[in-house]
């Protein structure tokens, strides 16, 4: 296909010159809008591998130049020091749960909400439908007060049930939209073979909507991953040894002031698996966002 | 460490089991019904899940706040409308709901603006996945992460010293500056800095709705207004912007919700500090660096209740879609 396009469109050398004229200020708009999206993650990166002093002394660019210094030294020391490789694996253990347990919990209610009928189940997807804005600052205090009667603050459970909450109403309105857009016949002649509504549902519904689920595994992997608020307030500072990356980053910062060496660092290993995720499974995560759009 | 790998292990393996084995389990509870009610007893038990956890983690919970949002610090006495009072009258409030508004109005300015632009532009290059990437990404990232990546472009360093902030000496090559971005509270500066942290993050998700939207739209009807001699502005105004401005309508309303919300930026960058401060993180303050839960929970329902005229569009919207359907 591209190999047909550009047969057709190789173009005789002055039409090339012509028309690269006139698109010079669209590829010159986009250069410019590209250098400006790159230049402050590059800046960091940079500085993440360079010397405590140096960092301190010059700006970002003057290491792309000789003599070159650049170290592996921030890295091993926010890793070794700043507690960096706990919260690394606590970003793991947070977020692989919290990403599970809401995708089996919004398929069940999915597969309902497109299949079978009951009373009230317009009424009540709407619901969900407004549920998806409800601000996490207005459930902060009861639940934190709940945690704590049950002792569940600073533990990993009480971050997977609130997030596996928090991810429902997105889940189950993308699902939803997936699932109830599948054929009809499919279910019908699953039902007429005397199919269960629990076979139709692994061996049809769930096959069917791999691409959906894909997309919300990545939302809500990426949601928890790069999560702040709700660790901190269910983990709380008080349990250091339970937080996940983005909390302590947060402190590096807040508390270092300039100390940008080991916050650069620290940063990167954060942005390290989503940045893997991200480039890994692009497509789903665009289909995600553009079959999920209401959300905010 | 180990103990928190095998736990870890045992709820990634166990979880499933226990969810997959409740749906097998609901055909079983099921044969004790007589036929005539097992489809109306049945959605209810694949339901039952969902409806539990939205009921404990979202909907009890924000009952609970505006039923706390009446009571004292302790949650001991009534004081009616007394939190909202103090709400209103506190200078430092109503610093963070003017910065919230200057959030909405800005954020989805731009990143509208620039992904429809974006959008529009990648449109007619070869190369337009990449720039979409390029765009894209710090999407997936963390606030947490792009705030420590932008305090490296707005570092100051007093004048006279080698300034190491991108912007800065950018700004110093042709003699300006330097500027203590994150410090100039006149016109609410280093607000807009924080904006444009969030714009540079959002903009590609706003770009990938609105190229989504723009390679829906027939191009024979494009064609159609170029052989009849219109020029590409006017085939933008007259025919692409029009049928585009459902889908901005969308993108907008979900950054109205992210600027509303607005809180790990803010918490990161400046903890709120130097007239910066927002709603979600006075919430925060009040909730843990004074301990007033009646307080912090007349600001979360003020947050709430901003949310709400956003979250009646988008039901009415979804009807309109359903009804479509």
């Amino acid at each position: 296909m591209t190999t047909a396009a550009a047969t057709l469109d190789a173009p005789t050398s002055r039409s090339w010159f012509s028309r690269m004229r006139g698109k010079i200020g669209l590829h010159t708009a986009l250069v410019i809008l590209m250098i400006v999206w790159l230049v402050p993650t590059v800046g960091l990166l940079v500085n993440s591998f360079r010397p405590g002093s140096e960092v301190d002394g010059s700006g970002w660019w003057t290491a792309l130049f000789p003599p070159y210094t650049f170290t592996f030294e921030n890295y091993a020391h926010v890793l070794s020091q700043a507690n960096l490789g706990t919260n690394f694996l606590n970003s793991l253990f947070i977020s692989i749960p919290a990403t599970v347990i809401p995708i089996f919990v919004a398929a069940f209610a999915a597969y309902a909400f497109s299949w079978m009928e009951f009373p009230g189940r317009n009424i009540l997807f709407v619901v969900v439908v407004g549920l998806l804005v409800v601000p996490l600052q207005a459930t902060l205090i009861p639940i934190l007060t709940l945690f704590a009667s049950w002792g569940l603050v600073g533990t990993f459970l009480a971050v997977w049930l609130a997030h596996t909450g928090y991810g429902l109403p997105f889940a189950i309105y993308l699902l939803r939209n997936f699932m109830g857009s599948l054929p009809r016949e499919v279910f019908e002649s699953a039902a007429i073979d005397g199919a269960s509504p629990v076979t139709a549902f692994f061996r049809l519904a769930i096959p069917m909507s791999v691409p959906a689920i894909a997309a919300l595994a990545i939302f809500q992997f990426l949601f928890v991953w790069n999560d702040l608020l709700v660790a901190l307030i269910y983990i709380n500072l008080i349990h250091p040894d339970s937080l996940p990356m983005t909390v302590n980053i947060a402190n590096l910062i807040t508390s270092h002031g300039g100390g940008t060496e080991f916050i650069g660092a620290a940063a990167f290993l954060s942005m390290a698996l989503p940045l893997i995720v991200f480039f890994g499974l692009q497509r789903y995560f665009v289909r995600g966002i553009v079959g999920g759009s209401v959300k905010g | 460490m180990t103990e928190k790998l095998l736990t870890a292990v045992i709820v990634v393996i166990g979880v499933p089991g226990v969810l997959v084995g409740y749906i097998w389990g609901t055909e079983q509870v099921l044969r004790l019904f007589p036929e005539r009610l097992k489809p109306t007893v049945r959605p209810w038990l694949w339901l039952a899940p969902a409806l539990g956890f939205l009921g404990l983690f979202l909907v009890y919970p924000t009952i609970g706040t505006i039923i706390r949002s009446l009571q004292d610090k302790f949650g001991k006495e009534w004081v009616g409308i007394a939190n909202y009072a103090w709400f209103f009258g506190n200078d430092d409030a109503l610093s963070a709901l003017k910065n919230n508004l200057l959030w909405l109005v800005f954020l989805t300015l731009f990143v509208v603006g620039i992904g429809l632009l974006v959008a529009v532009l990648v449109d007619r290059v070869r190369y337009e996945s990449f720039a979409k990437s390029v765009i894209f990404v710090p999407l997936a990232i963390s606030m947490v992460a792009a705030g420590a990546i932008w305090l490296n472009m707005w570092l100051y360093k007093p004048p006279g010293e080698p300034q190491t902030g991108t912007l800065n000496a950018a700004i110093g090559v042709v003699g300006v500056g330097p500027i203590p971005w994150s410090q100039v509270t006149d016109f609410s500066v280093n607000t807009f800095m924080l904006i444009i942290v969030m714009t540079w993050m959002w903009s590609g998700f706003a770009m990938v709705i609105i190229s989504a939207a723009l390679k829906g739209i027939n191009p024979e009807l494009m064609e159609a207004a170029r052989t009849d001699g219109a020029n590409e502005l006017q085939i933008f105004r007259g025919i692409v912007f029009p049928l585009l401005v459902p889908t901005l309508v969308v993108v907008a309303t979900t950054m109205i919700i992210t600027a509303l919300k607005a809180f790990d930026i803010v918490y990161t960058m400046t903890g709120g500090q130097l007239d910066t401060n927002v709603i979600a993180n006075f919430m925060y303050q009040e909730m843990f660096n004074v301990g007033n839960y009646g307080r912090a929970s007349a600001v979360a329902v003020v947050l709430l209740i901003a949310i709400v005229p956003i979250m009646f569009f988008n039901i009415g919207r979804f009807r309109a879609q359903e009804a479509v359907r």
